[in-house]
């Protein structure tokens, strides 16, 4: 085993200093380490999205990154966006539009989503299907996940 | 589906991840967005004996103009070269290539020089490199050195870099106001690797094409400059002829693989169709007139 290493990251606001070792994933540590299972692995190799976070502010695959990169960073998870009484609004927006069937790409799904309402202009379907397009879903065909983003995105603009 | 065994070092300076990666003999890798190499460490394809990470090292995610050349340092991500207004208003083509990068999470991390480095022929980085006379900077225990990118792919996900080398910054030429650029792709999805990809750039004089450089990936093994296709054009009026012909020559050159994507000979003709329409916009984007 090589050298462990101490990190301290936050994860969705709580601070956690832990030894890791150097090849943990950063999808494994917070599954494994933290019990936040939320987080959901498919492929782990950047292909699916289904492990997508937000790393300082920005979606990251959780599969691609380590754990011990992220010392001294702020991650958020989907344990983050809200509860099962308290949805997020970006939950809240899935639920109402049927984005998910089986759930699993969902978490993936929503915190991309959460970097998107963020960062990008999604004034268009086009817009939005592109920016989702680094997250798979083999149950919905897409179709009432982009409904939900279409509001979501509309409801963005009416802030403005 | 998880990396083996390695010991990591946070980098705190180029001279220590090159000093870092000397000491490993041979067996070092530097890390920077990730985005290639941790899935080829996940399956094990890559089983480096120290990571190097270089995200802490500072001054690597500039972009700057330097003379008439464009300067991208090793951190800067896809995500800040698709955003910079340096890149848009001087180098437009990398500007608009940048939209086919990927996906939005990975262009969060991955950076221009690392994807140099990994030296895929169906990513857009080498070829974009190619076609802007990028030169890569390279440092390493013994100095730095500066190489064409010509010279620096030499085959499959293969460069002349050493084991303890580092491009800390690759240069591409300014591109001249008036010129005119064409960028076609084809991916299976948006942000997929390119099953083929074609980008031009040309000036015109007095109703001539000049200057006119052709680059393509994705149709062998490394990303290539089409030199026998640019004298073509060069000093001619792009008509429905010359197109015809330089399509032609273009395919003639190629010697595409077949996969499980696509034929070769389905890849070579897409290659044509691509570089019809990537230097038709071209020709029109260049701005009639300009000296």
């Amino acid at each position: 085993m090589s050298k462990r290493v101490s990190i301290t990251v936050s994860v969705n606001g709580q601070s956690y200093t832990q030894l890791v070792e150097p090849r943990m994933l950063l999808s494994d540590f917070l599954r494994h380490e933290l019990g936040l299972t939320g987080t959901h692995v498919g492929c782990e190799h950047g292909v699916c999205g289904a492990c997508t976070i937000l790393l300082d502010g920005r979606s990251a695959r959780s599969c691609l990154t380590l754990a011990v990169q992220t010392d001294g960073a702020d991650i958020q998870t989907v344990e983050g966006l809200g509860t099962i009484e308290h949805l997020g609004r970006v939950q809240q927006a899935f639920r109402d539009h049927h984005g998910l069937q089986c759930g699993f790409c969902t978490p993936g799904f929503v915190m991309t989503i959460t970097d998107m309402l963020l960062h990008h202009s999604l004034d268009t379907d086009d817009e939005i299907r592109e920016a989702l397009s680094g997250n798979i879903c083999r149950c919905t065909g897409y179709e009432h996940i982009v409904n939900a983003v279409r509001e979501l995105a509309r409801e963005r603009a009416s802030f403005k | 589906m998880k990396p083996a065994v390695f010991d990591y070092v946070r980098a705190e300076s180029v001279e220590h991840a090159v000093q870092t990666l000397a000491a490993a003999g041979g067996d070092g890798k530097l890390i920077a967005g990730g985005q290639s190499l941790m899935p080829m460490m996940n399956f094990r394809l890559v089983q480096p004996s120290i990571l190097v990470d270089i995200n802490r090292i500072v001054d690597l995610d500039i972009i700057q103009i330097r003379g008439a050349r464009l300067s991208i340092g090793a951190l800067v991500r896809h995500r800040m070269t698709g955003a910079s207004e340096l890149v848009q208003q001087h180098i437009p083509v990398l500007h608009h290539t940048m939209k086919h990068v990927a996906h939005l999470t990975v262009r969060n991390r991955g950076t221009f020089c690392g994807s140099i480095c990994h030296a895929d022929s169906a990513a857009e980085m080498p070829m974009m490199s190619l076609l802007l006379n990028g030169i890569m900077h390279i440092a390493s225990p013994r100095g730095r050195r500066e190489v064409p990118a010509q010279d620096f792919f030499i085959g499959a996900m293969a460069t002349v870099l050493e084991p303890d080398e580092f491009v800390t910054e690759v240069e591409v030429d300014v591109l001249p106001g008036g010129t005119g650029w064409g960028f076609h792709e084809f991916a299976r999805r948006h942000g997929d690797y390119a099953l083929a990809a074609v980008a031009v750039t040309m000036q015109r004089h007095d109703c001539a094409a000049s200057g006119v450089r052709i680059g393509v990936m994705g149709v062998g093994e490394i990303s290539m400059r089409m030199p026998q296709v640019e004298e073509m054009l060069e000093g001619r009026e792009i008509n429905s002829d010359l197109l015809k012909k330089a399509v032609e020559a273009l395919q003639a050159e190629l010697e595409p693989n077949s996969d499980l994507h696509a034929s070769a000979d389905y890849r070579r003709h897409l290659a044509g169709a691509l570089a019809g329409r990537a230097i038709i916009d071209a020709w029109s984007r260049s701005e009639k007139g300009t000296k």
